[in-house]
This record gives C-alpha cells, structure tokens and sequence, in this order.
C-alpha cells in the first residue's frame, strides 16, 4: 500500500456559524435543507475522509459554544493547534458580534503561529444569502480588509470566500481549500492538459467522486465564439452533487451523463476509483457549402450533413472521447495511487 | 411555420393582453393566505418554495399565461369568502371561458370555512358551466403526518360530496389532490388538471404506448420542460419516485446546457448557416442563439437509463429504460423521431 497523506483541517466559527453545515453538505451527502436538523456541535467532532487514493482529510469540527472555546485556548490548545494544515474560520453575516468574532479568529492565529506556522488561513464569510444582493460586495470586503490587516500581523496570507449553502459558492471555496492541500495536484493537471491536447476538446474538468469537488481542469480554447459561464466549476460541481441526491432516493447511484446540448456536447464518467472526468466539446459548425470547411475531407463533410439532419448524432465524436478516457484511465490511477512522503 | 426547434423553454406572460381572452382559463380560487399565488409563483416563475414566504396577498385577478403543448390562461382571483355574490357577472364569465377551478384549501388550518365557501362556488360554477372541472387542492399537507393527510382526504371529499348530493348535484366533476409546494406532488396535481384540458391526451397517450412498447422503455413521460408540468404519460403504473428523478434530470440537463455556448457574431459560417435555415434567431440574446434540440443521457449504477430528448416547441420527452435496451438505441432513437413527427403533425392540428 502507498504511504497516505494526513491533512488536518481545523474548522472553527461561533456556534450557529453553519460549520457542521457545510461539511456536512460537501462529505456527507447532506441538502441544504437538511441541515436545519443538525443539533450544536458537542466539543470536537472528528471526520476521517479518504480524498483521492492516498490523501486523508482529517476533519476537526470544533463546536462553537462559549464553554467548548474556552477549552480549545487553555486545556486543550496544544492538542487543537498542532499539526494544522489548515483553519477554515467561518464567519456568520449575521452575527451580533462580529468584534468578538475577529477576536477569537485572532486567538486561532495567535495559537496557530505558535504550533502550525506553516498553516493556511481560510475565512469563509458565510450566509450570506441573508445578506440583499447588493450589499454582499461590501459586507465581505469590509469584513476581509480588516482580517488582511490581523493576519499580517502573524505573518498569515488570508484567502477569503464569500459563502451559502443556498448556491454554488460553498464549492468554489472548498474545492479551493482542498485543492491546496493535493501533494500531487499539479501532477493531476499536467496529465489533464496532455489529455486535452490529444483529445482535442474544449474542456477537461477532474471532480473528485464523493464529494464533487473539482481538483483540476483545462480549457482548451480551441472553437471561435464558444463561450463558458465564469462561475461554471462550482455550478457543475452543485448540479451533479443534487443529482446524486436524487438518484440516492431511488436507492442507486449516478454513474454517468451525456449531454447533447444545443451549442455543445458533454460527457461526465467516471475516471479512477475516486475521481470523475467531465469533457466538453462545442458543436462544430457546419460549413454551408464545401468550400469555406477549414480542412473538411469530402467524407467527413458528409458525415457532418448527415449529423445536422440528425438531433441524435454525436455518438461517433462520443466514442472516441469514450475511447480516450479509457486510455487516460490507466495514467491518471498511477497518479493517484503515487506514494505519498 | 412551426418553430419546432425553438428557443428551449417558452416565456410566460403575465400580463393579461396577450390576447388571453381566446385561450381556455384554469382558475384558481380559495380563502386567502391558502397558498394560491404560491403555487403559481413556484409553478410557472421559477420561485424557490421558502421565498413564497414574502408573497403580497392578491388585490385583484392575475392571469399567467401558460404555453405548451397546448396554451392556456391560469387566473388567480383574490382570496375572499363572498366570491359568489349573486350577479357577479364578471365571475359568471370567467366561469364559462374555463375549463378548470381549482380550489384552494389550506390543510393547516381550521377548513370549515372553506368548505362552505368551496359549496357556493361549486353550486354556482356548474349552474353556469356543467361541464367545468372542479379540482380540489388539499394543500400545504407538508405539516401534517402521513395518516393525517388520508384522514383530511376522506374527510374533506365526505363533506363536499354529502353536500353536493343534499343539493341533488350529482354529476359534477370533481377531483381532490393532496399538494405542497415543497415537494412535487404540486406539479403532479397541476399535470392531472392540465392534461383534462388537452383534447389529443388519448392520441398522446396512445402515441406514447407504442413507443415504449417498442423500444424496451419502462415509463415515458411527455414534459412541458420550464413547468415540470407532465402533458401525457405512458399507461404503465407511475411512481412518485420516478417522476421526481425525471423531474430532476430535466433541471440538470437544462443547467449543464446553459453553462456553455457558442457566440454565434463572432462565427460567420454559422451565421450564415442559421439564415439559410430560416430560423428566426434575431441575434440580440445570446441564449436564445440555439438551434439544436437538446437531449441527454444519464446511467444510474442500479442499470436504469434516463433518456431526454426535446421535442416541439418547449416539451421534453423523458424515458425510463433498462440498460439491457441501450442496444437497441438506434430503435429508441428512431421511434422517438417518429413521436416527435406525430407530435408536430398534431400540434398543427390543434392551431
Ligand atoms: N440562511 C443560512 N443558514 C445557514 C447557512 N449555513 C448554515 N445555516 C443554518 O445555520 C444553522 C446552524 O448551523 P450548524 O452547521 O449547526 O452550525 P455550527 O457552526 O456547526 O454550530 P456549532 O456546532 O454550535 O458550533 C442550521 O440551521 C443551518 O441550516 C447559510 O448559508 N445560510
Ligand atoms: N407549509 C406550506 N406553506 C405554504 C404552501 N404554499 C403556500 N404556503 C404559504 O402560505 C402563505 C400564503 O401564500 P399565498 O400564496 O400568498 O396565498 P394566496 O392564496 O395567494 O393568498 P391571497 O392572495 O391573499 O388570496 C405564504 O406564507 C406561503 O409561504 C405549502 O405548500 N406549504
Ligand atoms: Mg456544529
Ligand atoms: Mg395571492
């Protein structure tokens, strides 16, 4: 067996912050609405997760309660502070106390600069549906300038996300954290490119299974006009991630998708034994007649007539995407699996 | 000129002068805060449920023009308990030109008011137009426990049938449905009542049967693809279950496709291909700039299969299969093209 990485993440905000929340969200299949059963966090809830072949997040929720906090910055503060990868400090809009909040994210730094100097720093401005849409820009600005400030002080770099259960920005800022603590994550993406570049698409995209987040993509630039939402990752990521729920209801899981799309065709399966692959391809535009095709043999144009006649064509590009995948297959489980110090 | 490969889902209209005075009407009536504008909202202007929460009560009558396979006006009066004044004539009017009332009942609250209510306007309804559909909407049964909605479906349909029978109104048709607009059963409730409306439901419903017993397909459902409102089904036996996952997989395949398009200004060759076509994109609105019906595929690892292929003017045709057909899906492919054709031809029909 390949030597496992162990990452430990700290997950601290006050109580009702929606910590559980999220996790609970991103690792255990859990809706939004379900989240509104989830009782007070008792003291620190641990969670193991395998991320990858050889990568395992070691999830420390912290309860948020007075009485809990007080312990982890006395008693229990070498116990909680060491070995940190990383502190994910939610912060909640609505809080009444902000100032109490900063406080406490000082203390986290504080301790961490003590036993985890070598720790990332992630403030996570939650709720923030709660907040009217044009006031989001500044509740979080106003909030992070001052965080930048304290974290300087420690000599931390601070990234900050603003973040709801309700929408896609809870994906954007995790698969951002996790990604960060990938040892091998820019391995996953050399071989995406090669990937791309052999296969010719418009985009790669690696999810990890469980929890959709994306590790890696590639975007391949190479049909004129073809155009892609900027929040795209993360919407896919909440897109497919209902789906699975859905699925789930039906007592079965999701195994794969192909989209025939009006301006593009899409292919989403699974990769290695815990990644999933999505490739996308714009419709390519059919010459009107033969003259102005870029580089169109007279037998490829025909094909391409028939399948502007025909709404269910796509299958034969879809083979050889199916056919790539499956070579890529191979590479992308030894990278996986690759030892890990 | 049909737009069989139109936009992918069509506009709703709320304002009354789409020339709405021809189409058939649904109204929508009961007591207020019964959840009428609720429903309307959740159903036809995508409002996510929770939001409903912030809807103003209803001043005066809105008309939410609904069009699909077949069009039709869903009219919303306002909540008040003496509808049905004598000489009213205005409700006396919307009464003929309707071929559905739904009546509204809050279930979570004291519904004795209601009932009474719902009688004078069934009495006065059917007195004007016989052959008007009265569809009861025992609604909001997300706060009551599983036994307790039977119980207030038979008690509910006790009451309102002894007192129709008292007054010696026999033949009114009438049906009751359990909703909420926190899960489906408010879609699979507004399915039941539209698809009364639709003439050529048998034809479709025949269409349908053919296609799936040819094909291998389990269960197919016809879509109007932004409502979630299913126009016909197959005749096999349907499961709540399986109406959600298709219900479900529309959404994504609707999401997904929305994510990437090609801006067609900035390639001249399909430019000049979409004119050629005749299609009548003006350009201004990017995601209107699609021509190519969309379809998807999704496998589940219990071997089911679901199909999607959009069909004329804004439907969907959603299949269940095995993924023992997947063979054979040159045939589903090629039987559904003939629905489609047959759809068209029917839709002509109809205009
Ligand atoms: N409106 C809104 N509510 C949220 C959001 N995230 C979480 N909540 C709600 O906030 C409540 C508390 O969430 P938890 O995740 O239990 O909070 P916690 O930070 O784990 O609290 P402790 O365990 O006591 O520290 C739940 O009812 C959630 O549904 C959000 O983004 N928006
Ligand atoms: N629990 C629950 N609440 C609902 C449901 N549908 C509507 N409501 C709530 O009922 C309240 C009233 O809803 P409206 O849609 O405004 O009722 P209305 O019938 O249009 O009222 P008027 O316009 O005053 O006649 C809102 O607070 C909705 O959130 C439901 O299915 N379940
Ligand atoms: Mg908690
Ligand atoms: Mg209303």
């Amino acid at each position: 067996m390949a030597a496992t990485a162990r990452r430990k993440l700290l997950l601290m905000g006050r109580s009702g912050s929606g910590k559980s929340s999220m996790r609970s969200i991103i690792f255990s299949n859990y809706s939004a609405f379900d989240t509104r059963r989830l009782g007070a966090t008792i003291d620190v809830e641990h969670q193991n997760l395998r991320f990858l072949g050889n990568l395992t997040l070691n999830l420390w929720d912290c309860g948020g309660q007075d009485a809990y906090m007080d312990n982890y910055f006395s008693s229990q503060r070498d116990n909680i502070f060491q070995m940190v990868e990383a502190l994910i400090f939610v912060f909640d809009v609505e809080s009444k106390e902000l100032r109490k909040d900063i406080e406490t994210f000082v203390l986290c730094l504080r301790n961490l600069y003590e036993f985890s100097p070598g720790a990332r720093i992630f403030a996570l401005v939650h709720k923030m549906d709660l907040v009217v849409v044009e006031k989001r820009q500044d509740v979080y600005k106003a909030l992070m300038h001052s965080l930048e400030d304290t974290s300087a002080m420690f000599s931390f770099k601070v990234q900050g996300f603003a973040t709801t259960i309700w929408d896609e920005s809870l994906y954007k800022a995790w698969s951002n954290i996790v990604c960060s603590l990938i040892p091998n994550v820019g391995i996953f993406q050399k071989h995406l490119q090669s990937f791309a570049d052999i296969s010719e698409v418009d985009e790669v995209i690696l999810f990890e299974k469980t929890s959709f987040l994306v590790i890696s993509h590639v975007t391949g630039n190479r049909s004129p006009g073809f155009k892609s939402d900027s929040t795209r990752f993360e919407k896919i990521s909440n897109i497919i991630k209902q789906f699975k729920q859905s699925c789930n209801k039906l007592r079965s899981q999701f195994q794969s998708l192909s989209l025939r799309g009006s301006d593009c065709s899409a292919y989403i399966d699974s990769m290695t034994a815990s990644t999933m692959i999505m490739v996308v391809m714009a419709n390519r535009a059919v010459p009107d007649d033969g003259t102005n095709g870029d580089d169109a043999v007279d037998g490829s144009s025909a094909v391409n007539l028939l399948a502007d006649q025909d709404p269910f064509s796509g299958e034969a590009e879809n083979n050889i995407i199916l056919a790539n995948i499956k070579i890529a297959r191979k590479m992308f489980e030894k990278i996986e699996n690759l030892s890990l110090e | 000129m049909t737009d069989d490969h139109g936009p992918l889902t069509e506009g709703y209209d709320r304002t009354p002068q789409h020339s709405s005075h021809h189409i058939p009407k649904i109204m929508m009536m009961g007591l207020r805060r019964c959840g009428k504008s609720s429903i309307c909202q959740v159903m036809f202007h995508n409002m996510p449920p929770l939001d409903t929460l912030y809807i103003e009560s209803t001043s005066s009558p809105s008309t939410t023009v609904f069009s699909s396979f077949i069009d039709f006006a869903v009219v919303e009066l306002p909540g008040q308990t003496n509808a049905v004044d004598p000489g009213n004539e205005e409700l006396e009017r919307l009464f003929t030109e309707s071929g559905a009332l739904i009546y509204v009942i809050d279930s979570q609250d004291e519904y004795i008011n209601s009932l009474s209510n719902l009688h004078s306007i069934i009495t006065r309804a059917v007195e004007v137009n016989p052959k008007i559909n009265i569809e009861v909407f025992i609604h909001k049964v997300d706060g009551l426990s599983e036994d307790f909605r039977l119980d207030a479906q038979r008690d509910i349909t006790q009451r309102v049938t002894d007192e129709l029978l008292d007054d010696g109104l026999l033949n009114v048709p009438l049906s009751f449905h359990l909703t909420s607009i926190f899960d489906h059963s408010v879609y699979e409730a507004f399915s039941r009542v539209v698809q009364k409306q639709i003439p050529q439901l048998a034809t479709l419903e025949n269409l349908l049967n053919v296609v799936c017993q040819h094909s291998g397909i389990e269960k197919a459902f016809l879509f109007d693809i932004k409502s979630k409102i299913f126009v016909a089904t197959d005749s096999s036996p349907m499961d709540v279950a399986t109406y959600e996952i298709c219900t479900d997989f529309i959404d994504i395949t609707v999401d997904m496709d929305s994510l990437y398009t090609i801006d067609h200004s900035q390639t001249p060759a399909l430019k000049a291909a979409d004119t050629a076509f005749g299609n009548e994109l003006d350009g201004t609105d990017p995601t209107f700039n699609k021509s190519k019906p969309i379809g998807s595929t999704t496998r589940l690892n219990n071997g089911l299969i679901l199909y999607l292929q959009q069909m004329v003017k804004g439907l969907a045709l959603v299949c269940l299969m095995r993924k023992e057909s997947m063979p054979k899906i040159a045939l589903v492919e090629y039987n559904i093209e003939f629905f489609r054709n047959a759809l068209e031809q029917l839709r002509l029909l109809t205009v």
